[in-house]
């Protein structure tokens, strides 16, 4: 994906998140860090394009509640911010950018489960790679990417990166394997 | 391997910056409605005490608890070891009980040294305070709180005033802030610096009132009279005088400069009443830094399969 694939997918998923919420009221987008925050924050400035009002903007770290933390050194925790006025009641739609095993989303419900309690989680994914470990699916996908277990996607960020673009390496492939890990 | 935590001197640069960035995430927690986070649930952490600590024992034990693991408390007064009972015994026995990490305070300088490197057990080490040697989570909470208000700690300089002599946190601070690029004045009597402080590339001054305009940070230590066994002042008054904080003194400091204590505080002898109380005073403030520090060290020696900071196994004494 270039990066104009990447922002029509992410205008499309904005439309998508306010067709199902009938509006901007009572949203948060909590990005999963780290490229799960930057695009909770586009999807939020295309949300406030259409409707006129500024949605909230989180981000929510999940690194003490993956299942696989025991079998790694100890981790870098990453920023978790909760918009002011909390997740209560609220309507929240969980961001990340690859969906793989599906691990990291259930770390995050389990995450969320102790910052509130919201009316509806859904999840936007800017990829969905396939491939999934445990029931849990997108409710917005920017785009399905049909992939070998031996391939790596690799997303970049402009936020983080020198460019926007979504790429797929076939097995080892240096920087895209390590991004690969952190997806999972 | 790294595993445990016994010098402050141990900590690299980035170690030191790993924990503080990460009790920054922690500190967050505090806030939230449900103040726990399950990275350590199934971990034992003992908590070993040869000698009286309030905050410190609190602050590890809450620390252990935010995280999930299961805390048991062990001092001397009240257990086998007020019968005798020797440190490797008292090891052997935790080690069969399968605690993951001990955090020990002892009176004796170099016990947790000898708990870690004796062979005895298998669980990771965390001194909190052994005798006059060091106290690391004191001086990493110590850093934190400045790293908060000051930023970047490069070039700040730091005055420590007071009994450095007996102060383990004296001198894991200025290990501490010396890796973190901080310059510290030790003030003290003569007779209250310790022999070789030449040795620890620290400035010393006996004066309080020539170091206190220029200091960013100003930590007081209290007069520890229960490790004293000789005259080192003539008089309370005396040196209450010469090197206690008192609001006088504090109105010399600059604007931004910060009043620390590592408590507990005595009132009246190294900081008057008003200073404590004052706006610049982060006293209280470094208790709840404290928490979430001990919870970041905590973390990152037990959260994963491996230690990722701390003093590495077999250092030597």
């Amino acid at each position: 994906m270039d990066p104009r694939d990447i922002s029509r997918a992410l205008t499309r998923i904005a439309h998508e998140i306010l067709e199902r919420n009938k509006g901007a009221s009572d949203l948060v987008l909590l990005g999963i860090p780290t490229r799960g925050v930057p695009l909770a924050q586009r999807i939020a400035a295309k949300i406030a394009d259409v409707e006129g009002n500024a949605v909230p903007v989180g981000s929510l770290d999940v690194t003490m509640y993956r299942d696989d933390l025991r079998m790694r050194p100890a981790r870098t925790l990453l920023p978790t911010e909760i918009p002011h006025g909390g997740i209560d009641g609220k309507t929240v739609v969980l961001v990340d950018d690859v969906l793989f095993s599906g691990r990291t989303i259930r770390a995050a419900l389990d995450a969320m489960a102790d910052v509130g309690r919201p009316q509806a989680v859904r999840l936007a994914v800017l990829v969905d790679r396939g491939h999934r470990e445990l029931p849990i699916r997108a409710d917005f996908v920017g785009k399905n990417l049909p992939t070998s277990l031996v391939e790596s996607v690799r997303v970049r960020l402009s936020e983080f990166d020198d460019d926007d673009a979504v790429t797929i390496a076939g097995a080892g492939g240096g920087p895209a394997a390590r991004h690969e890990e952190d997806a999972r | 391997m790294k595993r445990h935590l016994l010098s402050a001197g141990d900590l690299t640069r980035a170690d030191a910056e790993l924990i503080l960035e990460t009790a920054e995430e922690l500190r967050s927690l505090a806030d939230r409605p449900i103040k726990k986070l399950p990275a350590l649930r199934g971990r034992t952490v003992v908590n070993l005490f040869f000698e009286d600590s309030t905050r410190t024992r609190i602050s590890f034990e809450a620390a252990a608890k935010r995280l999930s693991a299961d805390v048991i408390n062990f001092s001397a007064k009240g257990s086998s070891l007020s019968k005798g009972e020797s440190l490797k015994d008292t090891s052997l026995t935790l080690e069969a009980m399968g605690a993951d990490a001990v955090v020990v305070r002892h009176w004796a300088s170099g016990a947790p040294h000898l708990l870690a490197n004796a062979g005895w057990s298998k669980s990771s080490v965390v001194n909190a305070g052994d005798g006059t040697h060091e106290h690391p989570t004191q001086a990493l909470l110590d850093a934190f709180t400045m790293w908060r208000h000051l930023g970047n700690l490069d070039g700040r300089r730091v005055a420590i005033v007071g009994d450095v002599l007996h102060s383990r946190v004296a001198r894991s601070n200025a290990l501490l802030l010396k890796t973190l690029g901080a310059e510290v004045t030790l003030v003290a009597p003569p007779t209250l610096l310790p022999v070789g402080v030449e040795g620890w590339d620290v400035e010393t001054s006996y004066d309080l009132d020539a170091v206190l305009p220029k200091a960013d940070v100003v930590m007081m230590l209290r007069v520890q009279r229960e490790r004293m066994n000789a005259a080192f002042f003539p008089t309370v008054r005396e040196y209450s005088r010469r090197y206690g904080l008192d609001g006088r003194r504090m109105d010399t400091l600059q604007d931004h400069t910060i009043v620390m204590h590592p408590g507990p505080m005595i009132r009246g002898m190294e900081i008057s009443a008003d200073v404590a109380d004052s706006h610049r005073s982060v006293i209280v403030e470094q208790v709840t830094n404290g928490v979430a520090v001990r919870m970041a060290v905590l973390y990152l020696l037990l959260g994963g399969s491996e230690p990722a900071v701390g003093t590495s196994e077999g250092a030597n004494l």
